[in-house]
């Protein structure tokens, strides 16, 4: 008998369940414990609701598992880790699950979105609950059937087996689990009605499994989707077809800043394959500034030119034979002004303040010594692969969208919003994403697909060529820091980070990441500029640019200190144990972990001829990071060779996944501190394609090396923290390669203009 | 509008489009093989890699009047049920986060592995540079092309 674990369910709140009319049994489940009360079951696997349940699982008569999932798939793999959470409390075989991508309709959720490292975290309780509770029904079911107590029967890998070595498979007891589950649902429903007034009801227990009894969490599972992708099966919202469908490419104002005045459509029109030209937009500027519009609505606030035509080519080339007169709406932009107005920032006085200990005036004056340093970075396009696209079906009485979108039902809130039409008329279905990275967030491209068929009365296709996905996009801001720190009879006494940001960025939970809590005279103020370059999340927002900043200061601190950068950073740490301050996001011990791992596994203690190293930890996104960074001297320029990654991010649940993550994250932020340089000039970037802006590719790649802390503590997500603080190991490893620190970010533009020492 | 015939995984196909319509959206928009994909339209991403006559070619580049009696080959037509080499090395590595621009690195490997079935990780690192992985899985990348010619060798 394995261990188990009781903790306190409550089913009313999230898990319903049904028999099928086909045979078999049906459990809706909600991810994230939002479900309403009044929910019914449907009896029939064909008429699934997916209004108030956004997860389905179905146990055959054969005992082949499905689960429909909702969750947006954007390339972080929780289409395949987050069914695995429920597949081991159930204890069925892997190989007899499916799953399937539900659709969706968009009425009535409360919460989907994909963003945030966050699926895993918040699923984590709801997804075993639901795997136990499925589990233990289909026990109870064998034991009525036997005419034995449930606590005599075990159930592996789907099948139950009693005292006497007698089996059945869950197949076989499917019907009778749901019509005893049906049983028990009634009486719990007697009992709650029975009860006096503020009498709350005894509390339902489930048994979970003990994490050292998983047999499926914690093994390699490959990707769900691998045989269509590598067969080239249409997964993307690009690869969407529908009768009748049409392609629609949007000209939008090539500047920021800039309106539509007037356009000559003539010679677009006139080419062959192009069936009209519109214009739409009038209606998004309306809502500009409205209160039902949400973070995630970007809208512009000039119209735009569309081209309607019967293939993407035909309506690529008119685009470009559409001649617009654009005026400046509001100042045009640029890089060098903002450089500018971003110092006087910091230069000024107008911060908001976000986090204050002590007193860091009195600290500074008291100081031996002041250390100051300015960390730049520029703005940064998200660059999915997939551009962005959506396709939208507008008719008298429904409205259809399917594509690719982090957030559907804000994108789907905002379409009825500016159609004004009912939330209840529209159906999304999402499909699977090529990249996400902060870019679908915003939902733009639904609203203009929504506003094209609209107008044309025609299922359409909108989608983007990379340049318009370029250039007008929603960009990681251009950021810069000026942190401080007073050093008095050889140890740091206060540290003052100020942040300039184009459009802003740090928000309230940030500033109490490490080092916040090590240190007892600690500040951190932000300004920002408000611009008309749209800026947003990408990925590791906050955090991508900030931990290279502050890592590198903390290196350049135990340089000046001359103190060992590792051993200042866990003495650090060390002041921060049993703090009482419930502000501090991370865990002193876990940062303290993860860091001693990085440096045994890297050999940082022990280093080669030639390889230099560089050594930073980081907390972010809930899950605990340190990292070293190899570089070597080839032909008197630095290579960056290996990153050493060590990981906390609790119970591992798909380790190939989780790799993935990871060794992605970290090249990731090499790659975008190495070369990602964005600029705008006169409200135009100075970038469009992959001809002038420069990704990593493979022959500049670091071999990344993985390694985790074990423990059974929840699971945390990995979709985003190993990229902010790969930046910071490769500065400092460059520091010791070339004898000079970087400052500003890309490290390619920056390192060129200075001698390098071999 | 000209009509073209093309010869695409072993069968002709007829498509009537402009002559300037690249390869890439004649696939996509009229045959419905919407396996390679369209990432950057200039030729510097390879996420719409395909065969043509065995070598890997850009298809955003290839307009299909230039196509008259050439062998191309797309991921649908690289096997018939996912069982080449390349293709069963990036299932066992399990190399794709998004999956996009997958189909594009496979073309290129398989071609790149005719040429060279022994290839050392200097040359498979330079083969590759050619395609963007935006969710950056290249240390899996190439250890699928390693895999991919080991098993090709043996």
């Amino acid at each position: 008998m394995s261990t188990t674990i009781s903790t306190k369910f409550s089913r009313r709140s999230f898990l319903r369940t049904s028999s099928l009319a086909s045979g078999g049994v049906l459990i809706g489940f909600n991810f994230f414990t939002a479900c309403k009360d009044t929910v019914k079951m449907p009896v029939d696997i064909s008429k699934l609701d997916y209004n108030d349940f956004n997860a389905f699982i179905k146990i055959s008569k054969e005992g082949m598992v499905t689960l429909f999932s909702p969750n947006p798939e954007i390339g972080q793999g929780v289409k395949t880790s987050m069914p695995m959470i429920i597949a081991e409390e159930l204890d069925v075989a892997w190989e007899n699950v499916n799953v399937v991508q539900g659709i969706l309709d968009t009425q009535n959720y409360t919460r989907q979105v994909a963003g945030g490292s966050q699926s895993i975290r918040f699923g984590w309780d709801a997804l075993r609950q639901t795997g136990a509770y499925a589990r233990q029904m289909l026990v109870n079911a064998a034991a009525a059937k036997w005419g034995v107590d449930a606590s005599e029967c075990t159930a592996k890998q789907g099948v139950i087996t009693n005292a006497k070595g007698e089996t059945l498979g869950y197949g076989d007891v499917v019907n009778e689990a749901a019509a005893l589950e049906a049983e028990r649902a009634a009486k719990r429903k007697a009992l709650i009605e029975s009860l006096a007034e503020g009498e709350q009801p005894p509390a339902e227990t489930i048994e979970l499994k003990d994490p050292k009894d998983y047999t499926l969490i914690g093994t390699d599972v490959g990707n769900v989707d691998i045989d269509k992708i590598i067969t080239g099966k249409p997964l993307f919202g690009l690869d969407y077809k529908a009768e009748g469908m049409v392609y629609a490419s949007v000209l939008r104002p090539p500047a920021f800043g800039q309106v539509l005045e007037s356009f000559d459509d003539a010679d677009a029109k006139a080419m062959p394959g192009v069936i009209d030209v519109i214009k739409i937009g009038e209606k998004a500027k309306d809502m500009l500034g409205k209160e039902q519009v949400d973070w995630t609505a970007k809208l512009a606030p000039s119209e735009k030119v569309v081209v309607i035509a019967e293939n993407s080519w035909a309506a690529i080339k008119a685009k470009k034979a559409i001649k617009a007169k654009w005026s400046d709406g509001s100042p045009l932009e640029n890089t060098k002004a903002h450089d500018k107005i971003l110092m006087d920032l910091l230069d000024g006085k107008d911060f908001t303040n976000l986090r204050k200990d002590g007193d860091v005036k009195k600290a500074f004056k008291q100081a031996d010594k002041v250390v100051e340093r300015t960390y730049e970075s520029p703005f940064l396009p998200h660059n999915c692969m997939e551009p962005m696209n959506f396709y939208a079906n507008v008719t008298d009485s429904k409205i259809h969208l399917v594509g690719p979108v982090q957030t559907p039902a804000s994108a789907a809130s905002t379409v009825a919003n500016l159609l004004g039409r009912d939330e209840k008329d529209i159906r999304l279905e999402m499909t699977r994403m090529g990249g996400g990275f902060g870019r679908r967030l915003y939902g733009d491209f639904v609203y203009e697909a929504a506003e094209i068929s609209d107008k044309i009365r025609r299922p359409v296709k909108m989608f983007s060529t990379r340049e318009d996905d370029m250039t007008t996009g929603v960009y990681r801001p251009a950021i810069k820091y000026r942190i401080a720190a007073s050093i008095k009879d050889g140890e740091i006494t206060g540290y003052h980070l100020k942040e300039a940001a184009v459009g802003g960025n740090m928000y309230g939970l940030i500033p109490n990441f490490f080092p916040a809590g090590a240190l007892d005279n600690y500040q951190v103020d932000v300004a920002k500029y408000d611009s008309n370059i749209t800026t947003g999340a990408w990925r590791a927002p906050y955090t991508n640019f900030l931990s290279y900043a502050e890592q590198s200061f903390l290196d350049e601190l135990a340089e000046v200190l001359e103190k060992d950068p590792v051993q200042m950073r866990l003495d650090m740490l060390e002041k921060v144990k049993g703090t009482t301050d419930d502000r501090i996001q991370y865990s002193a011990e876990r940062l303290q972990d993860v860091l001693k791992l990085a440096v045994e596994k890297s050999g940082y203690r022990t280093p080669k001829d030639g390889v230099f190293q560089g050594v930073c930890a980081y907390y972010c996104h809930n899950t605990h990071v340190a990292e070293v960074a190899d570089v070597v001297m080839e032909n008197n320029q630095p290579v960056v060779k290996k990153i050493t990654v060590a990981v906390d991010c609790g119970i591992v649940i798909n380790p190939l996944g989780a790799k993935n993550q990871i060794e992605g994250g970290a090249i990731d932020g090499v790659g975008h501190s190495m070369y990602g340089d964005f600029a705008f000039e006169n409200g135009m970037p100075t970038s469009n394609n992959y001809d002038k802006y420069r990704l990593i590719r493979m022959n500049e790649s670091p071999i990344v090396e993985t390694h985790f802390v074990k423990n059974a503590l929840s699971p945390t997500g990995l979709g985003e923290p190993t990229l902010p603080p790969a930046g910071a190991a490769v500065a400092i490893a460059l520091k010791k390669a070339t004898g000079n620190r970087l400052y500003k970010q890309p490290f390619a533009t920056n390192m060129a203009s200075k001698p390098i020492l071999g | 509008m000209p009509t073209y015939n093309l010869k695409i995984n072993g069968s002709d196909q007829s498509i009537e489009a402009a002559e300037d319509t690249p390869l890439l959206w004649a696939l996509r928009d009229q045959l419905d093989m919407v396996g390679t994909k369209f990432g950057c339209g200039i030729g510097q991403c390879g996420a719409c890699t395909v065969h043509v006559d065995g070598n890997a070619t850009r298809s955003c580049q290839l307009q299909i009047s230039q196509l008259d009696g050439k062998e191309i080959t797309t991921i649908e037509g690289l096997s018939e049920d996912g069982s080449h080499p390349v293709q069963e090395a990036w299932k066992a590595i399990d190399v794709p986060q998004c999956g996009y621009c997958q189909a594009g690195q496979i073309m290129t490997a398989s071609a790149f592995l005719e040429k060279n079935p022994d290839p050392s990780r200097e040359e498979i690192r330079n083969a590759m540079t050619g395609n963007i992985c935006r969710c950056a899985s290249y240390n899996r990348i190439e250890n699928a092309v390693a895999k991919a010619a080991e098993k090709k060798m043996a």
